[in-house]
């Protein structure tokens, strides 16, 4: 082995071990996606984007619900969705969930995930959690049987029955009962909570799965302005750590949470911007008063 | 002020025991009166005294006890898992099936054609056992197959039924269709299980006399202690984290979805518990009847376990086995006192748990409990 190529080889070393250790790479910070090996079930946020809809369509019975619909959402962003009645907001929640399957479309989750090529369950474990519209939370078990049952663990069926709650589990559950203002009901049944606190529990339930990404059909509905204000805490406080995408028809609290704000109407984009710019906009002026 | 984190914030509940003290006492209760109490009524106080517990009570609780573990099998699929199986007396019928072919080889050569061959395979002019007898002479064989016969057939149909996510009255239809199905099947004498007279006239159980008063008395303890130990297993698996899945699938099964749980394991695992259950239950009824037959199949016998356990209180294991000796109880009254009533009253029971009890008797013994009118 010549002295030139022993050189060479050091200095490479050196060049390469700098490089995973600072962090910054001649590409600014940013690694391409080649020279990396994929892991499987690692959300790949280095394009800077969490989630990618591209020309998503979906029809029932003839129906476009979804029509050639494309969005992307970056890491710790939080977006809200408006529209009108029937423009695609709960279908394409579906769609990302994996409850519908798209007629045509991509769907990635991060640069590598290919959303479409799994369930409904595995895309809850690879860290999308979901709201539903209506709250639906297990009535006949308590609010603390709730949050264990949605608590990111082993969900196979095994070690459910061999299941014991260890003590940073009891206290990341504890922790929660206090965001969600639910600390004086552990012990209720979740069927016996008001609408606004099921609301709560609901968005426990997400929170204590530790998703990467947070869809929240709806969210206030049917909370007082305390709780929602409240909600909107909470939110804001979500940010940066999670993503959040929030359907929601309560203009205050858009305004409350909102940085971008998309429009949807007829199954595909109307508008995106501020709040401010699109309530401006000639047509989302249109759907929503029909002139 | 933010909160202390490292003080405990929340008094969270603790882990409930299998058992709570009461429950554990009048477990151990129900454990003497079956092994230690009934025999002695039965086997040591003469016939003439008031004490003395018949035969015929021998031979009547035993069966309602195996009654009793059907309905146990069925409070964890229909009362905790929210699925209503309307084919569980396929799965008691199985197990049955597999116990009697054992009894058949049992008989040798003292049955009334002195032959090898069970008695109804020399009427058939068959000249070798069937394939499907290849282990009946094997008491361990048996023992195993008691609890894989069922097991299997029901993981087969779970397998297919819930990836392709039938669910409620559909799933209830399918599982009558399927007991209905099988109980043709073995209706004929193709099939190799005796047709429509089944199996009977069993004679001893590994060599010793099945018709003696210590053999019976052996079985009833056996069936009890299986109830018993049924019962355990049941309150195990619904006091796991896998019994509140089950009841979450139950109240909201997308959601379930969405917190991560594919519900298709939990739904075949519990499934197929209870089936093998039901195949126990059935091995533990043919020797104390003394006979099987294919009407064990029919539809009628598996909706008579659902209701069973919704007279005794669904999604609380202890309900169903109260529901089938009330049931069973009033039964074997009834059809000796007013023979063309059952039918009716079975109906209106039926009729009036749905309407005013919705939570059974044991529903009704905790309002009670609590003070409420």
């Amino acid at each position: 082995m010549t002295p030139d190529l022993l050189e060479e080889g050091t200095q490479r070393r050196e060049r390469l071990q700098q490089a995973a250790t600072s962090g910054r790479t001649e590409s600014g910070g940013r690694q391409a996606g080649f020279s990396r090996i994929a892991t499987p079930g690692e959300v790949d946020i280095t394009h800077g984007r969490i989630l990618y809809l591209e020309d998503v369509s979906v029809s029932f019975d003839g129906f476009k619900a979804i029509n050639n619909l494309s969005l992307d959402i970056a890491p710790g962003e939080l977006r809200c969705i408006i529209g009108p009645n029937g423009a695609g907001k709960t279908t394409m929640m579906d769609i990302i969930t994996g409850k519908t399957r798209p007629d045509a479309g991509t769907v990635f989750f991060g640069s590598t995930i290919d959303l479409l090529r799994y369930n409904e369950p595995q895309i809850a474990q690879l860290g999308i959690g979901r709201k539903f519209q209506k709250p639906t939370v297990f009535e006949q078990l308590t609010v603390f049987e709730n949050l264990e049952l949605a608590l990111k663990t082993d969900k196979r069926v095994k070690p459910s029955m061999l299941f014991r709650l260890d003590s940073a589990q009891a206290d990341q559950i504890a922790v929660l009962l206090h965001t969600i203002h639910l600390a004086d009901d552990v012990g209720r049944l979740a069927g016996s909570l008001s609408h606004g606190q099921k609301q709560w529990l609901e968005i426990g339930m997400l929170l204590v799965q530790d998703p990467k990404l947070l869809l929240l059909d709806e969210p206030v509905a049917g909370m007082t302005d305390e709780e929602t204000e409240r909600t909107a805490e909470l939110f804001l406080s979500l940010k940066g750590k999670h993503s959040l995408m929030v359907v929601e028809h309560d203009m205050s609290f858009i305004r409350t949470i909102s940085e971008i704000v998309t429009v949807l109407c007829d199954g595909s984009v109307l508008a995106q911007g501020t709040l401010d710019q699109v309530q401006a906009d000639e047509r989302v002026i249109e759907v929503y008063l029909g002139r | 002020m933010k909160a202390d984190v490292s003080k405990p914030l929340v008094q969270l509940p603790q882990r409930r025991p299998l058992l709570t003290r009461s429950g554990w006492s009048g477990f151990l209760v129900a454990a003497l009166m079956v092994c230690v109490l009934a025999p002695m009524l039965n086997l040591l106080v003469p016939p003439g005294s008031p004490l003395h517990m018949s035969d015929y009570a021998v031979a009547l609780l035993g069966k309602i006890m195996c009654y009793a573990i059907l309905a146990l099998a069925m409070d964890l699929i229909w009362g905790y898992t929210g699925i209503l199986s309307l084919g569980h007396g396929l799965f008691f019928a199985l197990g049955g099936y597999v116990m009697g072919m054992y009894l058949m080889r049992q008989i040798g050569r003292d049955g009334n054609y002195k032959s090898e061959l069970p008695d109804f395979m020399v009427f058939l002019d068959w000249k070798a056992l069937p394939w499907q007898w290849a282990l009946s002479d094997s008491f361990f064989a048996t023992m195993l197959l008691v609890v894989l016969v069922p097991g299997l057939v029901a993981f087969v149909f779970g397998y297919f039924a819930f990836r392709s996510r039938i669910k409620g009255v559909y799933f209830s239809i399918i599982t009558q269709a399927m007991t209905f199905a099988a109980m043709l099947l073995f209706f004929r004498n193709e099939t190799g299980f005796g047709g429509n007279n089944g199996f009977t006239d069993f004679k001893r159980i590994l060599g010793i006399a099945i018709a003696t008063p210590g053999m019976r008395m052996f079985l009833f303890v056996l069936t009890g202690c299986t109830l018993l130990g049924f019962f355990l297993l049941a309150r195990w698996l619904v006091q796991a984290k896998f019994g509140r899945v089950l009841q979450a699938i139950r109240d909201g099964e997308s959601r379930v979805m969405f917190c991560g749980y594919s519900p298709m394991g939990y739904k075949l695992a519990i499934w197929t518990i209870s089936a093998m259950m039901c195949g126990v239950a059935g091995a533990l009824y043919v020797p104390q009847v003394g006979i099987i037959n294919p009407s064990e199949m029919s539809p009628a016998n598996s909706i008579e376990i659902a209701i069973w356990a919704a007279v005794g209180g669904r999604a609380s294991l202890i309900g169903p086995i109260i529901g089938a000796f009330v049931v069973n109880g009033a039964k074997s009254w009834l059809t000796v006192a007013y023979p063309e009533f059952w039918l009716y009253f079975l109906g209106a029971l039926f009729i009036a748990v749905t309407l005013f009890l919705p939570n059974g008797i044991v529903g009704l013994a905790r309002r009670w409990k609590r003070g409420d009118p």
